[in-house]
């Protein structure tokens, strides 16, 4: 390289080639301006303010409370539905913990269904968190079982193994989340702020228990059947784009109620409550009965058991 | 075309120059014969297609991809995958040229690092085609957002590939701005950062691999091979990519001397096309001799699983496409004259081979069977394909524009 050779050289017709080049750029910038319009459509759908918003453990009081009123009257415009958003939070002194009493449970799938309402789920896609595997006896390999079974429950030699969040105590979901969008709080139960999420699925993918779903589209609930008793990290409607779970039903159990799913179930396989309390049911079976957890080996330490008679 | 020397005053500082030079190497690198306005018109139309199905995915929901919640990756990251790959692999020239001293290599080392520039804005693309929430992409910005450090992989990856981008685009930018200026380039200013960015392309690949093989819920990823695994592949796929430009430079541009770089990757190839086939054996050997629920997802991938069978002929095609390249590398003769189109062949082969192994052969089947044994396929959907190939032709643009801004650069190097 001699230092004095020249290096790029200026193009004649500067200006001819100038125009032309421009005319050029500007059809792309107007052509890029047309293939990207439905953007405009998708930018209807969120508000400044939902742009904008903080993280939900970073919002003062009167930010959340502004936060709130705004959800519900989205709810109002959005689903034609009048509904109260809480801000439920942990009560101190309690771990929740979930057993399910595989001896009992046959398999019928009313958990199933009533977690859908309880937490309005999409009606088309007919979500739910919960999945129940019928297995066969004798077997705790789920390579054999099935989520899809039909016909009439309980069928000989097989059981039946209701599968959701296990609100594990080592959550490689809340690890992997890039943005901290999903957290365990002091009473055991692993959220997502809904208006945090990006939407990457990481924790989708680091979920053992495929625990997690994700809002491919909008989600649709006739008003009338929107369960309008919600709570901001749990069962009010969630945006699309992003990643939802299990709360244990945070917007009853925090108000002392007990979960949607176990409500619902005719055989009482179903036990829930507070492992702190010594008195507590969930903790006589804890100690007494033999307990099973799903995929140990993985470290994930589940706030959820199996048990058998 | 006349020309004229457009060096800088002395006085000029570089905060006024290094733009003008940028303005005056864009300016000419949209110059060009009609082909080359052709090629650029025909990737401005495939990106505005992309565009504009991105635009409709977001708009709609990611309902119009064909990814569940079963399968909740699929063709984005899966190029994601292989474009970090591209970018690692694209500094593999530089290897050889300053550790080995190769001089003539010194010279083209510069196409390895815009090939890595074009592949690394591609990945960042393909992650924000894959976010549900685009718009809420400025969480991920440290400081004004919350950054999961150090716990997230995620975090990492956003890290080491921002930071590569900025050393490519940082190598680049002072060997061709001293260029610019007819100065020799010091290299104190880039020497070090040629060595950091040889590190740098392997830790962008071992952190990408860490994003699969750290999820123990998920066996197919689970296995302490895929780091190295994912480099082999790495460095088939861009040292074949490079080989493929500079052989179409040779008849297309008039820079002269690159049957020596050619011949030095296709020797790196050689040893790293049977490498990345080892391990492939050494793995499928422990999945199927010891057997065991671990071995579903592979099963699924080679043969099918319970009648579904999707992958199955991704998979042979892939392995096919690999053996074929394997033996044209090793045969001696592929360097001759008379066989450059045996060459390119061979390595478009192993680019096409690489690229399905590390995206549907291994993203996906990492889905399937899934946590809890459910077998639900996945086949990229129509809106998906037009995103991934707007994507690929923006890489493209950014690719040819890089090089064109190079080649004045590379003409004036030819051996005297
Ligand atoms: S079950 Fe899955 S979603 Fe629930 S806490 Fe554990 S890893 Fe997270
Ligand atoms: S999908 Fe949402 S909650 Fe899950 S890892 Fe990504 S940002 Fe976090």
């Amino acid at each position: 390289m001699t230092a004095n050779k020249p290096s790029l050289p200026i193009v004649e017709n500067f200006s001819r080639r100038a125009a032309v080049k421009g005319g050029f750029a500007t059809l792309g910038a107007a052509s890029f301006v047309a293939a990207i319009s439905p953007l405009r459509h998708a930018a209807q759908n969120s508000s400044a303010g939902e742009f904008m918003q903080n993280h939900y453990t970073e919002l003062t009081p009167e930010q959340k409370s502004d936060v709130l009123a705004r959800l519900e009257s989205e709810a109002k415009e959005n689903y034609g539905a009048d509904v109260t958003i809480g801000d439920d939070r942990p009560i101190p002194g309690t771990k929740f913990v979930y057993a399910i009493n595989l001896s009992v449970c046959n398999g019928n799938g009313k958990c199933v269904e009533a977690c859908h309402k309880e937490n309005n789920h999409d009606r088309a896609t007919n979500q739910s968190y919960i999945r129940v595997l019928e297995m066969p006896v004798g077997t705790m390999d789920m390579e054999q079982g099935s989520t899809t079974y039909t016909g009439i429950v309980p069928k000989d030699g097989k059981f039946y193994l209701p599968v959701q969040c296990q609100q594990c105590d080592e959550p490689p979901c809340v690890d992997v989340c890039p943005v901290k969008a999903t957290w365990k709080e002091e009473d055991g139960i692993v959220v997502v702020d809904y208006n945090w999420c990006i939407g990457c699925r990481y924790c989708e993918a680091a979920c053992p228990y495929h625990a997690r779903r994700f809002n491919w589209k909008k989600p649709e609930v006739p008003a009338e059947e929107i369960n309008p008793d919600q709570s901001y990290l749990s069962n009010r409607i969630r945006p699309v784009g992003v990643v939802e779970k299990c709360t244990y039903c945070l917007h009853r159990t925090r108000r002392g109620k007990l979960p949607a799913c176990l409500e619902a179930c005719p055989t009482g396989a179903r036990v829930f409550g507070n492992i702190l309390d010594k008195d507590s049911n969930i903790r006589w079976i804890l100690e007494n009965k033999r307990v099973y957890i799903l995929k140990e080996e993985l470290g994930t330490k589940p706030a959820f058991f199996y048990y058998f008679d | 075309m006349s020309s004229s020397t457009v060096t800088p005053t002395e006085s000029d500082s570089h905060i006024t120059s290094y733009p003008r030079f940028i303005g005056r190497s864009l300016w000419l690198a949209t110059e060009g014969s009609f082909a080359f306005y052709a090629w650029m018109t025909m990737l401005t139309a495939l990106f505005l297609v992309g565009a504009n199905a991105w635009a409709n995915q977001v708009a709609g929901g990611m309902i119009s991809t064909h990814m569940t919640d079963h399968v909740s990756w699929g063709l984005y990251i899966a190029n994601f995958t292989f474009m970090v790959g591209l970018a690692a692999g694209g500094v593999m020239m530089v290897i050889p040229a300053y550790l080995y001293h190769d001089r003539k290599m010194h010279d083209v080392v510069i196409i390895g690092e815009l090939l890595a520039i074009a592949a690394i804005v591609m990945c960042l693309m393909f992650v924000v085609a894959d976010l549900g929430r685009p718009d809420r992409f400025w969480h991920m910005v440290p400081g004004i957002g919350k950054f999961n450090f150090p716990i997230s992989m995620l975090t990492w990856d956003v890290i080491v590939l921002n930071g590569y981008l900025i050393l490519n685009l940082h190598i680049c930018g002072y060997l061709l701005y001293m260029r610019f200026l007819g100065r020799q380039p010091n290299p104190v200013w880039y020497v070090p950062f040629v060595m950091l960015s040889i590190i740098w392309a392997i830790s962008i690949h071992t952190v990408t691999a860490f994003l699969y093989c750290g999820l123990g819920g998920r066996p197919f990823w689970n296995t302490a091979l895929l780091a190295p695994r994912f480099l082999a592949s790495a460095f088939v796929s861009g040292p074949a990519f490079i080989i493929v430009t500079m052989a179409m430079m040779r008849g297309l541009t008039q820079v002269k001397g690159l049957e020596r770089p050619i011949a030095t990757l296709t020797k790196i190839i050689r040893v790293t096309i049977l490498i990345n086939l080892l391990m492939v054996v050494s793995e499928l050997f422990t999945e199927f001799y010891t057997g065991g629920s671990h071995v579903s997802a592979a099963k699924y991938l080679f043969f099918g699983l319970h009648g579904k069978t999707a992958l199955v002929p991704w998979t042979w095609t892939a392995i096919g496409l690999n053996i074929t390249a394997a033996c044209l590398f090793l045969w001696p003769g592929l360097l001759g004259p008379k066989f450059r189109w045996l060459l390119v062949s061979a390595c478009l082969m192993a680019f096409v081979g690489a690229w399905i192994e590390k995206g549907m052969g291994l993203i996906v089947p990492g889905f399937i069977p899934s946590t809890l044994h459910e077998v639900v396929e996945y086949v990229p959907s129509m809106l998906e394909w037009k995103v991934t190939i707007g994507i690929w032709a923006f890489g493209l643009m950014v690719f040819t524009i890089a090089i064109k801004t190079a080649l004045p650069t590379l003409r004036q190097s030819e051996p005297s």
